[in-house]
This record gives C-alpha cells, sequence and structure tokens, in this order.
C-alpha cells in the first residue's frame, strides 16, 4: 500500500491528471478500484498510480475489445473498475462491447476516454474523437460526462466511483483553470452547473469548451453590455431537461457549444428537447462541422471551428441579430 | 448423477430443445443439440451454481458465448429449478423475456450475449477478479467453432495466458458447421489446439457427447496449473436426430410437426436403449 494521497481541487492542471489523483485516493481506500489500461497508463497520467497500487491496475495491452469485455466481466464480480483508453479507440473500436458487456449487460464499468475530442491535434482524425457523445447517446443505460475543469472531474470521478451503473467520462489533456471559486456551486452528476446568469445569451456548453464560453460572456459583458448565462452541461446524458427549460425561458437566445461534431452531440440533445417544447427563439449548434479537421494543434482546431472566445462572441451577436 | 442418469438427461433436454423451438417457430436446433451433453455434464456434475442463492459470491460462472444456442441453456436452467419450465413456453414470444439470446432478465443468466466473440473477454474478466479476490470459483465459458474467426477471441486468450488464468475453462462445442457452411471452408481455423497452446493455453480434445469424456475432463481442471484450460469438444450438428445430423439447413431450422414427431420418436427409442 502506497503513501496516503489527498487528492485536492487544484486549479489548473489537466483534468486528466486529477483523474488520477483521485484515483488514487480512492484506490487507497477501496481495494476493489481497480484501474484497467490498454498501453495508455502513460497518456492516462496512471504511472504513479500504477507505482502505488500495482495490485489494482490491470494492463491489457493495445486490445480495446478485450480491455471493454475484461472489465465488464470484472465489474460483474464486484470491481469498481475504471476502463481507460483514448476516447477515440474505447469508443468506436470497442463499440460492441460498450453495447452489449457494459450497457446491455448493465456491468457498472466506468469507461475513461482519455485524450478526447481533438485533444490529439496534428495527430490526425485517427486519434480524434468527435463521434462519442453521438453513439454513445443512442445506446441505452449510459451515462455520458464531459467534466470541464479541475474540481468537476474530481467530483464527477468520486460520484462514478460509488454508482452502480455504466458511465463514460470524456478527459481531454489542456491545463484547466477553475470555471468558479464560488465553493456553493456544487456539482452532481445529472445536474448542470449554472457558472454565471444574465438574461440576454444562454451558453450551454460541455468539457473543455466551457471555458471559451465564459471567457466569451465576460467579453460579451465588458465590451457590448451583454449579460450570458453560461451553463456547465457536464452531463449529456441524462440531459438536465429542467435548467435547460428554465435558462432557454430567461433568455432571448441559445448557443451551444461543444468539442464534438454538430451531429449527434450536446447541440442535438438540447435541439430536440427544446423544439419539442415549442422553443422558439434563435438557436446555434457550435462544434465541428461534418468533415475531418484542419491540421493543427488542439487550440488552432478549436479556434479554426470557432469554438474560441472570439468564434463564441461572433455566434452571440450573430444570434442577437447585433 | 451417476453416467445413466446424465444420459437419461441429455435425451430429455434434447426432447425439451425442440418442443420449445418448435413453439417459438424460431431457435438454433442444430448447434442446441450439439452443445447440449457440456451444458448438461457442467449444470449436473461440474457448477456450483444455486437457484435459490444464484447471486452467491463464490459461485461457479457459466457463461455461452455462443449465444444463439439459448434454447439448450432455457431447457437446462428450467430443469435446475431457476424458474418454472411452463415460462419457456412464451419463448420469442411477445413480451417475453425469453428471447433468442441469453439475457439476464432470466434468473440464472450470467451474461447478455449474442453477439458473437463476447464471452471469453468477460470470462477472463471474471477469472482475474476471481484471483484478485482469492476466490475460490471456476469461470466456465462455451465457445462455437465458428465464432473462433471474431479477434477478440484471440486478445482474451492473450490476456488469459498472460495473467495464468487457471481457473478458466473454455469449451470449444466444436461441431465443424456453421450458418454458410463448413468452418473448414468458411475461415479455416483449424489446427485450434496448436493455436491455443501457442498463445499459452492447456488443450485436451474430448467427444463432446461423451458424458464420460466431458466428466473425466472437468475433473482434470485445471489441465495444467498456471495456464488456461480449453477443452475441445468435437460434437456433432443436430446430434441425437439423426435427419438433421450434420445438416447445415438445421443451424436454425425449425421442424414441421411432421419432422417433429419423427425426432421425438427417435429420441424415444434411444432412451429405451439407455433404459
Amino acid at each position: 500500500m502506497g503513501t496516503v494521497v489527498e487528492s485536492q481541487v487544484v486549479n489548473g492542471v489537466a483534468n486528466l491528471e486529477v483523474f488520477s489523483n483521485t484515483l488514487q485516493e480512492l484506490a487507497q481506500r477501496d481495494r476493489d478500484i481497480l484501474a484497467v489500461t490498454s498501453d495508455s497508463r502513460g497518456s492516462g497520467k496512471l504511472v504513479p498510480f500504477g507505482q502505488k497500487f500495482p495490485d489494482q491496475i490491470i494492463e491489457i495491452g493495445i486490445a480495446e475489445q478485450n480491455l471493454v469485455g475484461v472489465a465488464a466481466g470484472l465489474a460483474s464480480a464486484g470491481k469498481k473498475v475504471f476502463a481507460v483508453s483514448p476516447a477515440c479507440f474505447l469508443t468506436a473500436r470497442a463499440l460492441e462491447q460498450i453495447k452489449n458487456d457494459v450497457a446491455y449487460s448493465d456491468n457498472p464499468v466506468k469507461l475513461i476516454g482519455i485524450s478526447a475530442g481533438v485533444s490529439y491535434g496534428a495527430l490526425g482524425s485517427t486519434h480524434h474523437s468527435l463521434h462519442d457523445y453521438a453513439v454513445l447517446r443512442a445506446i441505452n443505460n449510459m451515462i455520458i460526462v464531459a467534466p470541464a475543469d479541475n474540481f468537476e472531474t474530481q467530483q464527477a470521478i468520486k460520484q462514478a466511483a460509488e454508482l452502480n451503473k455504466p458511465i463514460y467520462l470524456r478527459f481531454g489533456k489542456k491545463p484547466m483553470p477553475l470555471l468558479t471559486n464560488d465553493e456553493s456551486n456544487s456539482f452532481q452528476l445529472g445536474k448542470g452547473r449554472v457558472i454565471t446568469e444574465g438574461e440576454d445569451i444562454a451558453i450551454i456548453a460541455t468539457g473543455e469548451a466551457v471555458l471559451p464560453a465564459l471567457q466569451a460572456a465576460e467579453k460579451l459583458k465588458s465590451s457590448h453590455g451583454l449579460n450570458a448565462t453560461v451553463v456547465s452541461m457536464h452531463t449529456i446524458k441524462p440531459l438536465d431537461y429542467a435548467l435547460l427549460k428554465q435558462v432557454a425561458a430567461n433568455t432571448k437566445a441559445l448557443l451551444t457549444v461543444e468539442e464534438h461534431s454538430v451531429y449527434g452531440g450536446l447541440g442535438e440533445a438540447c435541439a430536440s428537447y427544446l423544439l419539442e417544447n415549442r422553443y422558439s427563439n434563435p438557436f446555434k449548434i457550435m462544434g465541428i462541422p461534418d468533415e475531418y479537421t484542419v491540421t493543427g494543434s488542439q487550440a488552432e482546431i478549436m479556434n479554426h471551428y470557432g469554438i474560441s472566445e472570439a468564434g463564441i462572441i461572433a455566434a452571440s451577436l450573430d444570434l442577437l441579430n447585433l | 448423477m451417476t453416467g445413466r442418469e446424465l444420459e437419461l438427461r441429455s435425451n430429455l433436454y434434447r426432447q425439451k430443445i425442440l418442443k420449445y423451438i418448435v413453439g417459438a417457430k424460431a431457435g438454433h436446433t442444430g448447434g442446441s443439440l450439439s452443445c447440449i451433453d457440456i451444458l448438461n455434464v457442467l449444470y449436473n456434475y461440474v457448477l456450483n451454481v444455486d437457484p435459490k442463492n444464484f447471486g452467491a459470491a463464490d459461485r461457479d460462472r457459466y457463461i455461452q458465448s455462443k449465444g444463439h444456442c439459448v434454447e439448450a441453456l432455457f431447457v437446462v436452467l428450467a430443469d435446475k429449478g431457476f424458474f418454472p419450465e411452463s415460462d419457456l413456453e412464451t419463448l420469442c414470444k411477445y413480451k417475453s423475456h425469453y428471447i433468442g439470446h441469453p439475457t439476464r432478465k432470466v434468473h440464472g443468466v450470467e451474461q447478455n450475449t449474442g453477439a458473437l466473440g463476447h464471452g471469453l473477454s468477460l470470462s477472463v474478466g471474471t477469472a482475474l477478479a476471481a484471483k484478485l479476490d482469492n476466490k475460490p470459483y471456476r469461470v466456465y465459458t462455451l465457445l462455437g467453432d465458428g465464432e473462433l474467426p471474431e479477434g477478440s477471441n484471440w486478445e482474451a486468450a492473450l490476456t488469459a495466458s498472460h495473467y495464468n488464468l487457471d481457473n478458466l475453462c473454455a469449451i470449444i462445442d466444436k461441431n465443424s458447421l456453421q450458418i454458410t457452411g463448413s468452418t473448414a471452408d468458411v475461415c479455416n481455423t483449424d489446427p485450434i489446439d496448436e493455436k491455443f497452446e501457442s498463445f499459452g493455453w492447456e488443450v485436451e480434445h474430448v467427444n463432446g457427447h461423451s458424458i464420460s469424456e466431458l466428466k473425466q475432463a472437468f475433473d482434470s481442471l485445471p489441465l495444467k496449473k498456471g495456464k488456461p484450460s480449453l477443452i475441445i469438444a468435437h460434437t456433432v450438428k443436430g446430434n441425437g436426430v439423426s435427419f438433421m445430423e450434420n445438416q447445415v439447413k438445421w443451424h436454425h431450422g425449425v421442424p414441421d410437426a411432421g419432422q417433429y414427431e419423427e425426432a421425438i420418436k427417435e429420441l424415444e427409442q434411444k432412451k429405451a436403449a439407455i433404459l
């Protein structure tokens, strides 16, 4: 057993680091906590975990289908399993195992998609996961979560560990500052977090896309006198319809932002609810269009498609006819 | 159960498989008849499972990777008291829990299967959990020879030997036929034994319709300490009903009334011979 590790709410490291630290904290208290990896302990920041808890990390090798099937078998025998693999491979190559062995068989595996979205940047489309929300949303009995900052990550991992249901958590690689210092702004799986409130436009974002949304909201206020509501909709499924309904009713336009295809993700989840509930204000989905992305770093790709402070400001002004 | 009692059980199970497939107007007849002796020996001789305490942490696990032969599993589970046999009259009927593949909605089923190439990974994970927890149970999984080209099987085979899972026993129902024709013609996986041996498994061949050979093989587990065990059960698709034997069309053929009567008559004659 390793030395006592207390994970802390840090500010400004990669969410993946927080995932690893939180998992260490959980693992030392609960021997049923297991990390299962596909030659991914380095990219999953799990090297320290493996050193401290060698009996609680299981290496599968580069075999994602087997990773998920083995994880499901372990979970069915009572283990609290975190199956860790790059999101691009985990949710595509092992999709049938996720559908059948995890979701359909109700084996409570915690699927951890690392380096998600376009985190791998110029490594290209084989390594991008812009489909994961879409494919997993269509699978029954699957919770989908993209924490935005270090606090959300820590809380999501702790809550997932005690959750006896299949869940997918998606993490990027870049350092993420806290969205708010308001300690009363708590985190609960399935409940979106309102970061700022305003009556002009609602910006609903998820994962690493929340930060540029928040930066855009600050600029909209300082430069244009506009008040935006920004929601970190960390749980994409089940979607917090009550919060969506509330912010839609209290604003004049609604914008969704995600590091995912514009097809099948957070935006379309919001759109279908809003349309079925007679929402008629201006609405836009921001994400990656239906194409293999331009070459670049994660930041360059996000900027290229407008998932940035400037892009979100421009889209907001357009929605408000300003 | 004595060897003769087990022989009679297999005969009874064959008759019930046919009865419920005819009732459902659907089912995987040939494969259910080829694997039924294996399931008979597992559930009546080998497995430590109790319908009254199926959730017991130390129970043996049976995971049916060749899920399409669910009729064999359901008939055995009903006989073991997991649910009333009359439930099987709803097999594949509107709103029934008894669907055409194993589902946990049916008491006694460990995992939902049906897509091929999944059972071995699930079994590896379960066997690994037993090792981590120092639990005495063993994990058994039944594969069809036709599902061996699924690559996930070979991923799982590697992991099983990497972690020295000698509490894992895979059984291959080698009936040598699949829906398109002979497995050798569709995608030849022979020699299966050499492939698994090279993956670090210990392998034994048995006649999959010989109760005594099956018992003996299961009694020998693990076939080698520190290695996962593979029992290659050589079987005949449609076994027990001569006009179905080795005929691809009975992969999921459903007997008509006359064929059903003829099959039951033959099985009754075989039963009389056992008695």
